[in-house]
């Protein structure tokens, strides 16, 4: 008799197959196991469906669920690379980095290092495409990272004459080629908020967004924050990013100074903007305890 | 019967579950409502919006959580970060009970996130009682396990689903989380008369009844949580009250979500569902 590892793996496998286009499942895997046979080794038919059919049904609601789920997390990119393609890139990119987490958040957390292995499925919109992947997983970790106690005035005496400051934990900072944030606030202002996550069966995602115009290449530096429980996206000066990025590296205030290239900007004015940037990202609540 | 060790000796009339579309309504009307019961999942994070909302949902109104991850089913082990995470939260919330499936779903740490149906074997029963009760030893809280909707059967199976469901609640000596949607779907999927499932379950264990809406189509049923309550289900429900008596109960609305009212409105039905039964 078949124990109950066999049949969960059996089962595991054959539902994880990516379905056909007319979404039913393959009569194969990849490895050319026949799934018919997987199906009726291990589940009854009954009076009006197969043992295929049957199993049938959870390959599908598998794929509708993480696809759903992806497909709500990245609306930039689907923006930007058009449904038909992304469903193609979604589908080879979660069989081949299936949810490890018990949450669905996590998804996405590899779509990044997957499409860089992958350049393929971003023909033509390689950089904008991972700029935005770049964005939508760091407005994801805002949203719902810790936040520890601000660090206030107080707090300064006993940091030292060459504090380190320490950033909040949901803060992410992100050098892009392409202004994409605006891009995904146009896109974001489109889409309504659900829940992450339920127990009922999931209806297949079909989306009609259209193709938005793409933005011209322009650097921009991003700090992705939350206030308010809201995520924003605040522009940040060349100097301003690459001192929060040492900041967040663990080096003092004066080492930070000392890693940003200052040329072209008189030292008067760049202490100027340096005082200026502390007390937004002060006010803020930027550094934390 | 209905306040026992299974719910924490509580008497929380009818609930329905907290959905983001409704989260600005709860807020600013302050509606009077028995119970929410949460995803636990949605709020095993470390801060943002949700735990904040939470937080103000918490000061006005009783919380219950109700899991869609744990997995008791799976071969492979408890997943240690996401009990310490449930901890936090049952330490946040305060829930009386936590409830979460009966079911499978990860294979070697990959997840589904999908019920997947047990094969209903004494090595399953065994397997799956012995998480149950690793689960509440380290959360301690009362643990209580729902039946699933199933689209599948197990060859392997030599037992039918309540006796399943029995075999593992005492062993493991769980309540049970009795969704009579998921009764009947399972019944009308698997040819099995519904009311012979609800008189032989364990009564004394039932400590939170679901009710929901489902999906018909031609050659099964689809537990979709995005219709109202059909009269069958909530024919089971009323029996289910006779066998069992007065139980918190839950309506799950998931998908097409209307309004907070509306949703309201079909839970309270539970309440009229009981009264017109006593009264008949």
């Amino acid at each position: 008799m078949m124990n109950l590892d066999r049949i969960q793996r059996q089962m595991f496998e054959a539902i994880r197959q990516p379905l056909t286009p007319k979404e039913g499942m393959r009569q194969r895997t990849r490895e050319g196991k026949s799934l018919r046979a997987v199906a009726e080794e291990i589940i009854k038919p009954n009076d009006r469906l197969t043992s295929f059919e049957r199993l049938e049904i959870y390959n599908r609601q598998y794929w509708f669920r993480i696809l759903s789920a992806l497909s709500e997390d990245f609306p930039g990119l689907r923006a930007i690379i058009g449904e038909r393609r992304f469903e193609k890139l979604a589908v080879a990119y979660l069989f081949d980095c299936p949810s490890q987490s018990f949450t669905l958040r996590n998804l996405g957390s590899r779509l990044e290092q997957w499409l860089c292995a992958h350049p393929g499925y971003l023909a033509g919109t390689a950089q904008i495409a991972l700029d935005m992947v770049r964005l939508e997983w760091a407005e994801i970790q805002a949203f719902d990272e810790a936040a520890k106690p601000r660090l206030t005035e107080a707090d300064l005496p006993a940091l030292g004459p060459d504090p380190k400051f320490a950033l909040q934990p949901y803060i992410r900072l992100l050098d892009l080629a392409y202004p994409v944030d605006d891009l995904l606030i146009r896109v974001r202002s489109e889409l309504e908020e659900t829940d992450i996550v339920s127990n009922a069966v999931t209806e297949r995602p079909h989306s009609h967004s259209r193709r938005k115009r793409l933005p011209k290449l322009e650097r921009v530096f991003l700090g992705v924050h939350r206030a308010d429980n809201t995520v924003y996206f605040k522009r940040l000066d060349k100097e301003a990013f690459s001192l929060l990025c040492a900041l967040r590296d663990g080096k003092t205030l004066s080492e930070a100074v000392d890693a940003v290239d200052w040329s072209g900007r008189p030292i008067e004015e760049a202490m100027a903007d340096v005082q200026k940037w502390f007390a937004y990202w002060s006010a803020a609540g930027w550094f934390c305890r | 019967m209905p306040a026992n060790r299974f719910n924490g000796f509580t008497q929380y009339g009818v609930g329905i579950g907290l959905r983001i579309p409704h989260y600005n309504h709860i807020l600013e009307k302050k509606p009077v409502v028995d119970w929410f019961e949460i995803i636990s999942e949605n709020f095993m994070i470390d801060g943002g919006r949700p735990l904040h909302v939470l937080d103000q949902i918490l000061e006005q109104y009783r919380v219950v959580q109700h899991g869609v991850s744990m997995y008791f089913g799976s071969v492979e082990p408890l997943n240690r970060e996401h009990l310490k995470r449930l901890k936090a939260l049952v330490r946040r919330t305060k829930t009386p009970w936590l409830s979460d499936h009966l079911c499978w779903g990860s294979v070697d740490g990959t997840y589904s996130h999908d019920l997947l149906p047990m094969p209903y074997t004494f090595e399953a029963a065994e397997k799956t009682a012995q998480k149950i009760r690793e689960a509440r030893d380290f959360l301690e809280v009362p643990v209580v396990v729902e039946n699933v909707s199933s689209y599948a059967e197990f060859h392997v199976s030599d037992m039918t689903e309540w006796q399943f469901l029995t075999e593992v609640v005492e062993r493991a000596d769980c309540g049970i989380l009795l969704d009579v949607n998921n009764i009947y779907v399972s019944s009308r999927n698997h040819n099995f008369d519904p009311f012979e499932y609800l008189n032989s379950v364990p009564h004394e264990r039932v400590a939170q009844i679901h009710v929901a809406g489902h999906s018909k189509y031609e050659k099964y049923i689809l537990d979709t949580h995005d219709h109202p309550v059909i009269d069958p289900v909530w024919e089971l429900y009323a029996r289910a009250n006779e066998l069992i008596g007065p139980t918190a109960t839950l309506l799950e609305w998931d998908d097409r979500i209307p309004s907070f009212d509306e949703v309201h409105e079909e839970a309270l039905k539970a309440n009229r569902c009981v009264a017109e039964r006593v009264g008949a």
